[in-house]
């Protein structure tokens, strides 16, 4: 079961002092989850991506734009005809029932043909139970378990109807850091045994690009770019995209474009054939930066910081537009600590170019190594 | 250090007798009505100087507050005004809280402000014209006209509406994923988490219609509906044919009875429930 | 309108019809009373509009005995029974074995009936033919003489009312200072100790400070209930208040409206109103106070 978004819209009124007018939460949005995948909804926190999914669980009804399951238009159907599950921020375990009660609350409200004997939910609890590994803790209550357990829970919560489609809402961000890593598995794990088709919403872009299929990012409600989570890293569309993904970010050098070759300050650092000529953001990631006693980026290092598998080389350079430039090296001893500076040549596959006003990428010949 | 320990023991002391002296202003009237109404009417009434003590208890009293007065009626009277009006009471206020809480409607806001500054009209200036429209309902000395201006009370709304709004909206959007009706939600989920709070308001209201005087004794002046302040008040007035205090005073520990046990049986949830907002003081 | 909205009108329906019929609409028509002269309460008919109740009622001299008393009361009750209870809490926080014994039973008052614990305190200050009562042995004890607190001078019956005003409102005023007491941060005392303040000077500069709004909340809601008196005068002197010299405002408005002199709402509306208007201005003045002092 694929879902299809097209040109969705939410327009909320505007609230607090100037209340007049109306915010557009999400703008004109169109992408597709494709059936049986695990979609990463990726963007920073008031992007619209909470509303997009309260929309496509049919909490928020769009202001424009329809969704479709399948093929069928649930644009206008309740949540409940939807066949969505749903895994919430803070879980939302009802703290009055015990655990069995809890994955069993939606299937009582089953009316009519689909409607269950007790002996029939609790068959079908104890499945969605034991598939999220928490069959002994049915007679518990939520404030009992610890936060993975509640996570485990919930997602058996969402998993006990059956749904055609689950959905997410930063279901890791209330874990800690150790949690956080198994439970992500875990929840890629379970979405491949079942198969079932799953768009989850984080801020958190390693999270999002660890477990998922596809990533969509998302700003000011408007889609930034789709694909796959490697793809989108190596080929981002604009200096966001590039920006948000990434740990620890992408360095952002204010550079120019003079015959054929990239020009920070009045360093030429790399020859980019292909690019117009004139001012340019020029994105550099972390791993672009290869020292080299010649290199032609000459940046004033401030300290090396040895990260056990990497080194991460903090320096300052005059064209960078934050205060330090970051550059990770997976062997050590290439840098002297005790040096007052460092030479680097870049990879061209490392470097994206972004026009200075819309932002947008500026492609660039890359040579083959 | 010596001299310290000694000081601060002494405040120690002197505090403890502060305590006492301020409990014993409390418990004594306690003590009196009870003492007063295990001594017979003889022994009472030739006691020129009281006596703190009996040696004859006797039950005579309790028999005679029972037949020689309807106090059994009244008891009853007002165990039924209680229950209805504050069953009543938590069925109004709760939809109206889980409506502000809970629903989304245009002119929320505008309308709890409304109902908030209801808060600050006193009963007294309101209580003429309830009078005036009771009788003219032709509902004096019935149980609709005691109940009915008694239900509603704008602070146990408010109260429900906090609690409510606790919480979290997540469970809200989780039931509805699920296809939750509103009421099933309210009776399944929220009254069970805010159970406490409703069990605080319910024995809140119940402790107000007990002693509830004024609105019963402007409306009833029928024997047969009088509530049990009303009643003591006719006790008192009319008395037993002759001025009998023993008897009086076991009416008293009658009436009084039913709201000290309920007192210590709830007292953790009174006493908060107090503290946010009282009725008396 | 849709189904949402519909659905929470619907949920706000009881609540709203009631309130609107009992507390609203009353509000309106207190006011409509009020200016209603010569209503017949019979006939439903008036002859005139005017504030001529207004003027009745402040020329009774029964009104303006009974805010004569309604002002002692408040004047004394309040700052006596804030006081206390300050003290009280105060004590109650410093001890630990035996607090909450001491804490339950003196929010006993509060659950206990008006009415009928009034009876008693009528036993206990009566003095009839058979005996002095139990407060007169006790004054004997001192060397004075018997008083009739119930049917004897005014001050006397004015003593007895302030003394059971004061054990009905104090359990309130306890429990409330005691859990804003409790709420103070003990790191604040803690760091005074070390400094070497004096227990006194941490009491007048920390903890009445820290207590302070609470206390400002006290003063105001004791002062509104102070001047709503009425059933506590009842339950000592009985329902003739006028008779006793003892009656209060709220008082007069219900003999106003009921009872033996009753019949008159519209005067009983203009003194309810009058009673509003004086309640209003201390509650604003005392809001000024407390906010001037901050």
């Amino acid at each position: 079961m694929n879902i299809q978004l097209q040109g969705l819209t939410k327009r909320f009124p505007a609230r607090g002092k100037k209340a007049k007018g109306e915010v557009t939460a999400v703008q004109n949005l169109t992408f597709e989850v494709p059936d049986g995948l695990l979609v990463g909804l990726l963007g920073p926190s008031g992007c619209g991506k909470s509303t997009t999914l309260n929309m496509i669980c049919g909490l928020e009804t769009p202001s424009e734009g329809k969704i479709f399951f399948g093929g069928e238009d649930v644009t206008a159907l309740p949540p409940e005809r939807r066949g969505v599950g749903m895994v919430f921020q803070n879980y939302a375990l009802y703290p009055h029932l015990t655990v069995l009660q809890n994955i069993t609350f939606p299937l009582e409200n089953l009316k009519g043909a689909q409607k269950l004997t007790k002996a029939a939910m609790r068959a079908k609890a104890e499945e969605a139970a034991a598939l999220v590994q928490i069959g002994d803790l049915l007679d518990r209550r939520p404030q009992e378990l610890s936060g993975g357990q509640q996570q485990r829970v919930a997602i058996a919560r969402a998993l006990v109807k059956m749904p055609r489609v689950l959905l997410l809402d930063e279901p890791l961000s209330n874990l800690d850091a150790r949690l956080r890593l198994q439970t992500r598995e875990e929840i890629c794990k379970i979405q491949k045994k079942t198969g079932i088709t799953t768009l989850f919403v984080t801020h958190d872009q390693e999270e999002a690009m660890s477990i998922s299929d596809r990533i969509v990012v998302m700003k000011d409600g408007l889609l930034m770019q789709e694909g796959a989570p490697q793809a989108v890293y190596d080929d981002p569309a604009n200096l966001f995209v590039a920006k948000f993904l990434g740990t620890p970010p992408i360095n952002v050098f204010g550079g120019e474009v003079r015959g054929g070759m990239l020009y920070l300050g009045d360093q030429a650092v790399l020859a980019v054939p292909g690019a117009p000529e004139g001012p340019v953001w020029a994105g550099v990631r972390p791993e672009g930066f290869e020292p080299q006693p010649d290199g032609p980026l000459i940046c004033a290092l401030s300290r090396v910081e040895v990260l056990g598998r990497d080194v991460s080389i903090v320096c300052t350079h005059p064209a960078c537009t934050a205060d330090t430039v970051r550059a990770i090296l997976s062997t050590r001893g290439q840098v002297d600590a005790g040096a007052a500076r460092v030479r680097f040549a870049l990879r061209p596959d490392k470097v994206f170019l972004f026009d200075r006003d819309e932002e947008r990428r500026i492609p660039f010949d890359v040579p083959r190594r | 250090m010596q001299s310290n320990n000694g000081k601060s023991g002494l405040r120690t002391a002197w505090t403890y007798l502060g305590l006492s002296v301020w409990a014993v202003i409390v418990l004594f009237p306690f003590y009196w009505m009870v003492l007063t109404s295990l001594k017979s009417y003889g022994a009472y009434n030739s006691e020129h100087t009281p006596v703190f003590f009996t040696l004859e208890p006797t039950l005579e009293n309790y028999r005679q507050a029972f037949t020689a007065v309807p106090l059994g009626g009244y008891l009853l009277n007002t165990l039924i005004f209680s229950l209805i009006t504050t069953a009543a009471m938590v069925v109004v206020s709760t939809l109206a809280a889980y409506a502000f809480a809970r629903l989304k409607f245009p002119g929320k806001n505008l309308v709890f402000g409304l109902f908030l500054s209801l808060m600050m009209i006193p009963s007294e200036l309101v209580v003429i014209t309830n009078f005036v429209t009771i009788t003219n309902l032709d509902l004096r000395n019935s149980f609709p006209g005691l109940i009915l201006p008694s239900i509603t009370s704008v602070f146990y709304i408010y109260l429900l509406k906090e609690s409510f709004e606790q919480v979290p909206d997540e469970l809200y959007r989780a039931a509805k994923v699920d296809g939750t009706s509103d009421l099933k939600y309210l009776w399944k989920v929220m009254i069970p988490i805010c159970r406490p709070t409703i069990v605080t308001v319910t024995i809140l209201k119940l402790i107000e219609c007990w002693n509830s005087y004024v609105w019963p004794r402007l409306i009833t002046d029928d024997q047969a509906y009088f509530l049990v302040s009303n009643g003591i008040q006719q006790i008192r007035e009319e008395g037993f044919g002759r001025e009998n205090i023993p008897a009086m005073m076991a009416a008293v520990v009658v009436i009084s009875v039913p709201l000290v046990a309920l007192f210590l049986a709830f007292r953790n949830k009174i006493m908060e429930g107090a503290s946010r907002g009282g009725l008396k003081g | 309108m849709d189904r949402n909205s519909r659905k929470a009108w619907l949920y706000l329906l009881p609540a709203a019809v009631l309130l609107g019929a009992f507390l609203v609409y009353p509000l309106i028509d207190v006011l409509i009373y009020s200016v209603e002269e010569g209503f017949n309460f019979a006939s439903q008919t008036y002859f005139g509009v005017g504030l001529y109740n207004y003027s009745y009622v402040l020329h009774d001299p029964y009104f303006l005995q009974a805010v004569e008393n309604t002002f002692v009361l408040v004047i004394i009750t309040v700052p006596m029974s804030t006081g206390l209870s300050l003290l009280i809490a105060s004590a109650l926080s410093s001890i630990k074995p035996l607090r909450n014994l001491y804490q339950t039973i003196y929010f006993l008052p509060y659950v206990t009936n008006t009415l009928a614990v009034g009876l008693v305190f009528m036993v206990l200050f009566q003095k009839t033919e058979y005996t002095d009562g139990l407060v007169n042995l006790m004054l004997r004890w001192f060397g004075a003489g018997p008083i009739d607190f119930i049917n004897g001078p005014h001050w006397a019956k004015m003593f007895v009312l302030c003394f059971y005003t004061v054990w009905v409102v104090m359990p309130f005023k306890i429990l409330v200072l005691t859990s804003a007491l409790a709420s103070v941060n003990p790191d604040y005392y803690k760091a005074a100790r070390v400094d070497g303040t004096p227990r006194r000077r941490i009491f007048w500069r920390i903890t009445l400070p820290m207590i302070a709004p609470m206390l400002v909340y006290l003063i105001i809601t004791g002062f509104i209930g102070a001047f709503k008196a009425y059933s506590d005068a009842v339950a000592l002197f009985g329902t003739d208040l006028n008779a006793a010299g003892m009656n209060t405002i709220v008082g007069y408005v219900y003999d106003m409206l009921y009872g033996d002199s009753g019949g008159y709402p519209s005067y009983a509306s203009a003194a309810a109103i009058i009673l509003f208007v004086i309640v209003l201005t201390i509650t604003c003045i005392n809001l000024l106070v407390s906010r001037s002092r901050k």
